[in-house]
């Protein structure tokens, strides 16, 4: 592939998830106020905030440490955009395939988290810094779970011999369900919905916006932030949502449209990428609209407590089953 | 973008400087799906860094004065204060009081006022819209 080539779908698949991204926080937010019987804020309305902000005074306190605190936003936004370039989009591979995998994509969406939380510590606000202690926490708490979900499937993924199991092309491209046995099935089932309880904790969604927590540490991570970097961390956060949503529909739902319904070239390519855009909406909508709408905020022990124990104990006995199933079916 | 991007993507701070907590309550209430400010992308945020309107109930008590003036400062450009309520417009039943250095526009610099005790939430609604035209002329201002 050439160079050119390569810049030119970066380019495309980068604007498009930001759109994508921003419109879906539109839904999430009309859907939600839906839910709760208001009418909402238009559709449009996260690219009206976004527009505001960058009208604004940007700010940086005097206790700063001035490059951390302003090199962060640029750090979240970069790696959320970056992961997108590693995840396939419906029918087509990822753009960057060959040079990461899914290690590298679970990496990558612990960065902004990581550089808000150091963006946090930056900035001199003791209520930014215990934001940044409690990200830190979730980050610990959530990502071995999710690095269990990710084995599981990869693992099984390896014992079917179909190429490298690692890599988000391979995975996206055999479904499991169908390959493995009924006690797969369960397994993976299982995997699937620990990989939708660590969703709105990777995106720090309600019951997991502890580190942002604006009742009790008044924005928490983002409390000095303002203007053109509050627009970058905003729009970071709308890009790792549509980045997590795809990464769960690739290693779960890979499953396109355009064969079983028999359409063929670009038409079959539009119909499953719109396909795609519809699987991650569903993924959003189940995982982070619905769960924010009808729960409130844990405690941060309570998170720590319940990814060690309780959902860890779940993905590992989906593993468990998948093991189980290799050695049944063979 | 410019003017039309406050119009639609407000947000708004609140600060209490020793308000009877009947105004704060109101302002909650427009938040409410009753009122539901939203729709107008009127957002209440947690930190006076992300604000674009500070709504600031209250007689402003001696001890508030410096915070208050300190979150004025926090907040930044182009900016707007809103008074919610009879006391910050005017002292209200604190006049005159031992313990109070109000009102707001003694403290801090006012744009618009809501008077009422407490007022509605459809007036402190059109006291944060009415916010909006000084955000408009501070935005044409940088602008020329």
């Amino acid at each position: 592939m050439s160079g050119v080539h390569l810049v030119w779908q970066a380019a495309a698949v980068m604007v498009g998830s930001g759109v994508v991204g921003l419109v879906y926080k539109g839904l999430d937010r009309k859907l939600a106020a839906r839910m709760q019987a208001r009418v909402g804020p238009p559709l449009r309305q996260p690219f009206l905030d976004l527009g505001k902000l960058l009208m604004k005074e940007t700010v940086v306190p005097r206790d700063a440490v001035g490059w951390l605190f302003s090199a962060m936003p640029f750090l979240a936004a970069v790696a959320s955009f970056t992961a997108l370039l590693y995840l396939p989009w419906g029918p087509f591979p990822p753009i960057l395939r060959g040079y990461g995998d899914a290690v590298l994509v679970l990496y990558l969406l612990a960065v902004p988290a990581l550089a808000m939380a150091l963006g946090g510590f930056a900035s001199g606000s003791p209520l930014a810094t215990v934001g940044g202690q409690r990200e830190i926490v979730m980050l610990m708490s959530y990502e071995f779970p999710l690095a269990v979900a990710l084995v599981g499937v990869v693992w099984r993924l390896r014992a079917l011999e179909v190429g490298p199991a690692f890599s988000l092309a391979t995975i996206s491209a055999n479904p499991l369900w169908t390959a493995v046995g009924p006690l797969g099935v369960f397994g993976l089932a299982i995997l699937l919905g620990c990989l939708l309880v660590v969703t709105p904790a990777e995106l720090s969604k309600i019951p997991f916006d502890i580190p942002e927590a604006e009742t009790e540490i008044a924005g928490g991570l983002m409390v000095e932030y303002s203007g053109t970097y509050l627009a970058l961390f905003y729009l970071a956060d709308a890009v790792k949502t549509v980045a997590m949503a795809a990464l769960v529909v690739t290693l779960f739902i890979p499953y396109g449209i355009a064969a079983p319904l028999g359409v063929k070239g670009v038409g079959g390519q539009v119909l499953d990428v719109a396909f795609f855009l519809v699987k991650v909406f569903v993924v959003m909508f189940a995982a982070v609209t619905t769960v924010r709408v009808a729960m409130a905020r844990f405690k941060v022990d309570q998170v720590v407590r319940g990814f060690w124990l309780q959902i860890t104990a779940a993905a590992v006995a989906g593993l468990v089953l998948l093991v189980l199933d290799k050695a049944v079916m063979g | 973008m410019g003017l039309s991007s406050f119009k639609r993507a407000l947000w708004v701070f609140h600060v209490a400087t020793g308000s009877c907590n009947g105004c704060d309550i109101e302002i909650v209430a427009a938040l409410t799906p009753r009122y539901d400010v939203e729709r107008f992308g009127i957002k209440l945020v947690g930190s006076p860094r992300h604000a674009d309107v500070l709504l600031v109930t209250g007689p402003v008590t001696r001890m508030m004065a410096e915070r208050l003036k300190r979150v004025y400062a926090q907040t930044p450009d182009p900016k707007a204060v809103v008074v919610v309520g009879g006391c910050g417009s005017t002292s209200g039943v604190f006049y005159e009081s031992y313990n109070v250095v109000g009102p707001v526009d003694q403290v801090i610099p006012v744009d618009v006022y809501v008077p009422g005790c407490p007022p509605r939430p459809e007036a402190i609604i059109d006291g944060v819209v009415k916010a909006v035209a000084k955000l408009e002329r501070v935005a044409a201002g940088e602008k020329a």
